[in-house]
């Protein structure tokens, strides 16, 4: 009965496994076969050529991946910092409002990307909204922050909010009350209760949300456009243009295959750490 | 306060909001007692223990323990610590580092915390080859003991229960009563304990608190608590019981509407002129065929009978509503239902509630 339940199981399983791996795994495989082509040509039988990745070296695209990577894990560790007083609130003090936040937050996420960053660049650039107002009034100026570096962080920080203070906030949710309690009750410190009690049995949502926002920016790029004017080049930004202009396909293949490989394997030692199941709720 | 007591408790008022929880409170808890406050749920126990434990503040009203007030100190500061109905154990440490949490908050070397904690598994009667187990991979029994071991870990002056076996079933609950009346003897730890079942509070504690309202209605030993009640409430939380409305007229006759009464008989605490209630336990209700020879008695008709594993109890009907009587197995009865009966009942058997309560 167990077996002919596990087949059929397997067998209703399969449409969507197929779907799966023709929509995630082939396109990668393409991407993987593409990586190791001779440039310009476009036969796919050819001998396997790791020039394009040997580009990566020697043209400075590591630098690209490096900043994306930096970059990447400042905001996350912003967020992480910003976003827990926010999703210990949502999740044990705000009550009903924390239900009006996570409406604000989630609109936000209605409006495309580029357009709010857009607005960002009109509130912030010399003679935008700010320092206009500020000169218009009181004749004093400031230089704008757009372009460099701090700014892309800001940009990548204010658009990935949502995807780590959501799972935070789920995390934090999952810490029994009775246990932070029992531990102060022990003779717990507030910080020994954060640091021995909290964080650990948060530590799926922190892991969850640490590995989202970390993942979405270091393949961000319009931060670094948009905000940035290309003051860095972030790899996703180097990804493209090989693509596009540079008509580089086994260049751009390979970059991504680096960054796929990178991102695959941290996300895998993420994943694999927490225990997924008890974030989804399907345990307790 | 020249009182003797361990844990003091003055005036102690908590209000949330309009809603008074706990209504001007006075206990001496003494050092080495086993203290068991029994209410309803609501009845304000639950936010008085967490007043003493100190994660609630008090409105108004001050705790001394020994001789510090410690009403304003917070529950991290306070030498006492508290079992809890979800026992709280720390899911992500081991049976071990369960234990040894308060040692290491307080800087313990860890040969010392582990020596300890053996002690404790050994106290507790759990294999120390639990040391490394984790808390998901102990049965219920065995995580109450984890509890417990952690709490007395702590070294407090005084350990509180908060109803920690109600979620356990029958047999085991049974089995942890009697452990936790060893363990309290052997240890010689001040407890303090919270539960809605009048039975757990009988058989563990030394001292018992009836709570209703925000008040007590009574603090005495079990045996005084369940033969002589002050009130009905009491009565009526302590076990099955049968109440009977009795007045004495001006010359000290007692009347009754539903009971006949010897001629003759009086009771000492029933004054000419007053009325009250007579309680008599099902158990001490006797059968017979006439009234003879028992100081109260009335008529009734067997109405039902209900096996209570070791006891037999029978509902009877009467002028005075159904009466409860409790016989052994060996005395079960012989009549069958809708047989008309006599109960009776003697005066040293029955307890009398003034008519206030």
């Amino acid at each position: 009965m167990n077996r002919l339940d596990g087949r059929l199981g397997f067998l209703s399983a399969l449409p969507l496994v197929l779907v799966l791996l023709l929509s995630f795994l082939a396109p990668m495989a393409v991407v993987a076969l593409f990586s190791v082509m001779p440039q310009k040509v476009f036969s796919i039988a050819n001998m396997p050529d790791f020039s394009a990745y040997s580009l990566f070296f020697s043209q400075g695209y590591y630098k690209s991946l490096l900043w994306s990577l930096g970059m990447a894990l400042t905001a996350t560790i912003i967020l992480l910092l910003i976003c827990w007083p926010l999703a210990y609130a949502m999740a044990k003090v705000f009550g009903r409002f924390g239900l009006v936040l996570t409406v604000a937050v989630v609109m936000s996420l209605f409006v495309s990307e580029n357009i709010r960053l857009f607005g960002w660049v009109l509130t912030l650039m010399k003679g935008g909204l700010i320092e206009g107002h500020l000169r218009a009034w009181t004749g004093l100026s400031f230089e704008s922050p757009l372009y460099d570096v701090p700014i892309i962080i800001f940009g990548l920080v204010y658009v990935y909010l949502p995807f780590m203070l959501f799972p935070l906030a789920q995390g934090i949710a999952m810490v029994p009350d009775d246990t932070r309690q029992a531990a102060y009750d022990l003779g717990a410190s507030r910080s020994q209760v954060l640091w021995q009690i909290e964080v650990p049995l948060a530590a799926p949502g922190i892991v969850v949300g640490s590995l989202l926002t970390f993942v979405l920016a270091a393949g961000a790029l319009a931060e670094s456009k948009i905000l940035g004017g290309q003051a860095v080049i972030a790899i996703a930004d180097d990804i493209e243009t090989a693509f596009t202009f540079g008509q580089n396909w086994p260049l751009g293949s390979a970059l991504s295959m680096i960054l796929i490989v990178i991102i695959g394997g941290l996300a895998l030692f993420g994943v694999s750490k927490v225990d997924l199941d008890a974030i989804m709720g399907r345990k307790r | 306060m020249g009182s003797p007591g361990l844990l003091r408790l003055r005036g102690v008022v908590k209000r949330f909001g309009s809603f008074t929880a706990v209504r001007d409170i006075d206990l001496d808890i003494v050092e080495g007692e086993f203290f068991t406050i029994v209410g309803p749920s609501g009845s304000g126990k639950s936010t008085l223990i967490r007043l003493l434990v100190g994660m609630d503040e008090v409105t108004e009203g001050e705790i001394w323990l020994r001789d510090k007030r410690i009403d304003k100190t917070p529950a991290n500061l306070r030498p006492t610590c508290m079992v809890f109905q979800s026992l709280a154990l720390f899911p992500h440490m081991t049976v071990g580092q369960n234990i040894e949490f308060p040692l290491k908050l307080r800087k313990e070397p860890q040969d010392k915390r582990r020596a300890r904690a053996e002690e404790l598994l050994d106290l507790l009667r759990l294999p120390r080859s639990y040391y490394d187990k984790r808390i998901s991979q102990c049965s219920g029994g065995e995580r109450q003991r984890v509890a417990l071991a952690r709490a007395l870990a702590f070294d407090p002056e005084i350990l509180f229960f908060d109803e920690p076996l109600s979620a356990l079933d029958y047999r085991l609950r049974k089995t942890l009563e009697k452990e936790l009346k060893d363990l309290h003897a052997r240890t010689g730890k001040t407890f303090v304990y919270i539960t809605h079942s009048l039975e757990e509070a009988m058989v563990m504690s030394d001292r018992i608190a009836i709570m209703k309202e925000g008040r007590f209605e009574q603090i005495a030993v079990a045996d005084e608590i369940y033969s002589a009640p002050v009130s009905r409430f009491v009565a009526e939380f302590m076990g099955e019981v049968n109440l009977f409305p009795l007045s004495a007229g001006a010359d000290g006759r007692i009347a009754s509407d539903a009971l006949s009464v010897r001629p003759g008989m009086r009771l000492s605490q029933l004054t000419p002129g007053s009325g009250g209630l007579l309680m008599v336990r099902p158990e001490y209700v006797r059968l017979a065929g006439d009234a003879d020879g028992f100081d109260f008695s009335l008529k009734g008709i067997v109405h039902g009978e209900y096996a209570l594993g070791s006891r037999i109890q029978y509902e009877i009907e009467t002028v005075n509503g159904m009466v409860t009587v409790e016989k052994l197995r060996e005395d079960r009865l012989t009549a069958t239902e809708g047989q008309t009966l006599v109960l009776g009942f003697n005066a040293e058997n029955t307890h009398f509630i003034g008519e206030a309560a």
